[in-house]
């Protein structure tokens, strides 16, 4: 173990920094941790690369047969062999953009409330709640939505829209036709308060980063507290709130279960909000264990391939754009 | 006309402030309203045949879930086992020996899976575990759902991991510890409880979601002994039971329901709270 | 408090000794060629203001640079003759052992925190002992006997930092670093810690960095000055505080920088 003492060259560097000796190493067991974490952690690309392999070979055939047609084309017949992607597309980008109608000003605001108004611990604690209101699965707002917001929408809401909104020029076409509690609104409805956590605390977080010297400029001036808000604090996190509304955006498109159980299972294109409708995530969860023939199957994979392009895009986006504000805060 | 303004301005401010706080207190209420109809409709459909029996022939009432709850359980189990090691292994990695680019793929690849929508991470499990053997399993759930754990429990044991100060690993080094052995014997044990933590959040998501078993392990209206037959599972059975026609199922889709949240609640509520005590940034 | 009779340096046997050390953190250099030797068995103190590369330096006696990225050490670093930087750095820091500024004991037992060193080192013997003897020599025994078995947590943070003594000189080093032990503890700790030290002489060589002056004073045999990354001066402690031949020496000490 011992070597004898040779004075070593004074000018000959000696590198000490860094990693001990390869060898050294691999006795004392660091270089097999290092590996074997390392195949853990490769496990993960993996999974991720087969993930869209598969959905990309098993798609095949419904891509062969029916290329970019695929996404304009209104039906979906399985007797004949016919599938095409738009109802879908339709209904999910629908319900997604309807709900994201409701769940931003909601979510805002609350945001707003949590991150300006009230004091640190009652905000902390309505917080944790909202938190809970994340967890809550997705088929227990499903179990609500059928047995409670269905027959509301039927017995009062529809009524009520449909007779003030329903009137007024332009928007009000979306509010007429039959109603029968399921369809494109319910759902979005349903959606909405799913999704309306996340805004909530990604934007809590953002404007909680927002310095105290811009809202306090802002104040100095004579500002309102309101006014503070809307026009100095919000425009600074907008990067992150953006952020937010993404990330929202992009859970709404993949929800499943209680949109299946709310929106009417119906593979058509309307303009009422009231119709029953279809989404992506809905036919897939009702169809496929129904699908008969390679292509009928193909034809739901590609859906799937589909959205997970849509949730891919948006996450990403998302990503950056509040990686964005955690690093510069708001410019323009 | 200024002070005009100014009134409006005031009157502006006070409208909107109040809208805020209304907005904040209704979004918090609905968690209490959903807790409450559950209670109301599920509590009284509880009772111990829910917990014992199995499900009765289509038309008849009665019966239970019991096979839906060991389900359940079983289907957590093989998640746990599958994904809950990938996760932390992968986590030690990122926190002690990652290199600075395969570290950043890891992490981006990481969150890619977190947003991948859990009926598509359905469709691949499907064609990995039920194309081949050309039937439904239990195992093929238990992989699509270990597969959702993944995320979770890497981002969990790489921040908790971070968390442990550098002096604990240089006391540790400087008694000749190697590295592989600071990390075990000292570093993750100081960790362990966030971990720990972490980890039982990420279970308590995936015992919810009912997406991903839909075509993977399926449903069984009896026990199903062994990992190779498909199995039922409490989200399972609350959505058929739900858009059913019978009054019975309705009833029993409330219990189930009922049960589902609390469990999930309780889990949520406990882990939450523990992190929230040490002051550590949530995971959305 | 008695220190040992100063022995010149001639006669002393040098337990480390350092020629032409130059360290370099990245490009920028932290060390510029410190030549020293080191004294078995008596107390090194090491003064200078902040940033005079001391921690830096006591830091590449055990290695724990090697931690940093593109740090590196040029120069030689011989203890009892061989060349540190050439050797296995888990055994360099069997022999060659740390306290760290702010106490650092592991989240384990007051027990288990003493025994860790030995139990990682495949140590087969009878670790009661071994335990109770490190507890004795870092004067905690008396006070700890009855609770090995709490967290190492429960203790004050003056029983913590000798508990760390403890824990460093359960694999009896040769040496032992200490790196400002006592800038996080009270006047009475500090005390007590200086105390032990001075029963600690007999087995072990001990080098301690302090921006404590008096400290340096009353705890050490011998004391090296550094500014800017070079040795000043470096003699025995008395005749450096009161003879001090460097001016820069002289400036310190009497409190006119750092």
């Amino acid at each position: 173990m011992s070597t004898t003492a040779t004075t070593m060259d004074r000018a000959a560097p000696r590198h000490v920094g860094g990693p001990r000796s390869f060898v050294e190493r691999l006795r004392d067991g660091d270089e097999i941790a290092h590996v074997i974490t390392l195949i853990f952690a490769s496990v993960i690309l993996l999974i991720t690369s087969m993930l869209v392999y598969e959905l990309w070979v098993n798609s095949h055939l419904s891509r062969a047969q029916f290329g970019w047609h695929f996404f304009w084309t209104q039906t979906w017949d399985p007797i004949f062999d016919h599938f095409g992607a738009a109802p879908f597309i339709y209904g999910t980008l629908v319900t997604s953009i309807v709900s994201l109608i409701i769940a931003v000003p909601l979510g805002l605001a609350a945001a707003v409330f949590l991150a300006e108004l009230a004091p640190r611990n009652l905000s902390d604690s309505i917080a944790f709640l909202i938190d809970l209101l994340a967890a809550v699965p997705s088929v227990i707002y499903g179990l609500l939505g059928i047995f409670i917001v269905v027959p509301v929408m039927r017995t009062t809401i529809g009524p009520i829209l449909i007779n003030t909104i329903g009137n007024v020029p332009i928007v009000g076409k979306f509010f007429k036709g039959p109603n029968y509690g399921v369809g494109f609104l319910t759902a979005s409805i349903v959606l909405a308060i799913m999704i309306v956590p996340f805004i909530i605390s990604v934007s809590r977080e953002v404007l909680l980063t927002v310095p105290r010297e811009q809202r306090e400029a802002a104040l100095a001036m004579g500002a309102t507290r309101w006014e503070s808000t809307w026009k100095v604090v919000i425009p600074w996190a907008r990067t992150g709130i953006m952020g937010s509304i993404f990330l929202a955006l992009a859970r709404a498109l993949g929800e499943t279960m209680a949109v299946t159980m709310v929106i009417g299972n119906d593979p058509k294109i309307r303009e009422s909000l009231f119709a029953p409708g279809y989404t992506i995530a809905a036919v897939i969860a009702n169809e496929f264990t129904e699908a008969t023939g390679d292509l009928y199957l193909s034809a739901l994979i590609e859906l799937g391939l589909v959205l997970f392009l849509m949730t891919f895009i948006l996450n990403g986006l998302a990503r950056i754009l509040i990686v964005a504000t955690e690093r510069g805060g708001g410019h323009p | 006309m200024s002070r005009i303004h100014l009134i409006w301005r005031k009157s502006l401010n006070a409208v909107m402030l109040t809208l805020t706080g209304v907005c904040a207190f209704a979004i918090v209420s609905i968690l209490f309203l959903i807790l409450g109809y559950l209670i109301y409709n599920g509590g009284k459909s509880l009772n111990w045949d829910f917990f014992t029996k199995l499900p009765k022939p289509v038309g008849e009432t009665g019966g239970g879930m019991a096979n839906a709850i060991l389900g359940s359980l079983k289907l957590l189990l093989l998640a746990a086992l599958m994904g809950l090691p990938v996760g932390l292994m992968a986590g030690v990695y990122l926190a002690e020996f990652g290199g600075k680019t395969f570290s950043f793929v890891i992490r981006y690849t990481t969150d890619l899976l977190n947003g991948v929508p859990s009926i598509v991470i359905g469709i691949f499990a499907y064609s990995l575990a039920v194309l081949p053997v050309k039937h439904f399993s239990t195992v093929a759930g238990g992989f699509a759902l270990g597969i959702m754990v993944i995320p979770i429990t890497v981002r969990a044991t790489e921040e908790f991991l971070h968390a442990v100060p550098g002096n604990l690993r240089e006391g540790a080094m400087a008694l000749g510890a190697s590295k592989w052995r600071t990390i075990a014997t000292v570093v993750l044990p100081a960790a362990s409880g966030g971990i720990l933590t972490g980890m039982l959040l990420s279970l308590a998501r995936v015992a919810g979601e009912t997406a991903p078993l839909l075509f993977t392990a399926f449903s069984n209206r009896f026990w199903s002994p062994g990992w190779n037959q498909p199995i039922a599972s409490l989200p399972v059975m609350i959505y058929t039971y739900a858009i059913a026609p019978y009054d019975d199922w309705h009833r029993q889709a409330w219990a189930a329901g009922l049960v589902l949240l609390g469990l999930v609640l309780l889990a949520n509520l406990g882990c939450r709270a523990v992190l929230h005590r040490r002051g550590f940034s949530r995971s959305v | 408090m008695e220190t040992t009779p100063a022995v010149p340096h001639k006669e002393a046997t040098v337990r480390f000794s350092i020629s032409g050390l130059n360290f370099y953190y990245g490009a920028k250099q932290a060390v510029f060629d410190l030549n020293l030797k080191i004294p078995a068995n008596r107390v090194t103190a090491l003064i200078g203001p902040s940033g005079c590369g001391k921690s830096t330096f006591l830091r590449t006696l055990n290695r724990m640079n090697d931690t940093i990225r593109h740090s590196r050490a040029q120069g030689e670093i011989l203890l009892d003759g061989q060349d540190i930087l050439s050797m296995d750095v888990v055994k360099l820091r069997r022999r060659v052992g740390m306290v760290f500024q702010r106490p650092n004991p592991f989240p384990k037992s007051i027990y288990d925190n003493v025994a860790y060193g030995l139990r990682i080192n495949g140590y087969k013997g009878r670790l009661d002992d071994l335990v109770e003897h490190s507890l004795r020599r870092a004067a905690l025994w008396e006070e700890v006997k009855d609770y090995l078995q709490k967290s190492a947590f429960a203790l004050s943070g003056g029983q913590q930092q000798r508990l760390c003594i403890a824990r460093a000189l359960a694999v009896d080093p040769e040496v032992l670093l200490l790196d400002e032990p006592c800038s996080a503890l009270d006047p009475v700790t500090t005390a007590k810690i200086e105390e032990l030290m001075f029963h600690l002489k007999d087995s072990c060589t001990m080098a301690i960095v302090t921006h404590n002056m008096q400290q340096a004073a009353r705890a050490s045999d011998f004391t090296a000055f550094m500014l800017d990354g070079k040795l000043i001066e470096h003699s025995e402690t008395s005749k450096l505080f009161t003879t001090p031949k460097d001016p820069r020496t002289e400036a310190y000490i009497t409190g006119r920088f750092g």
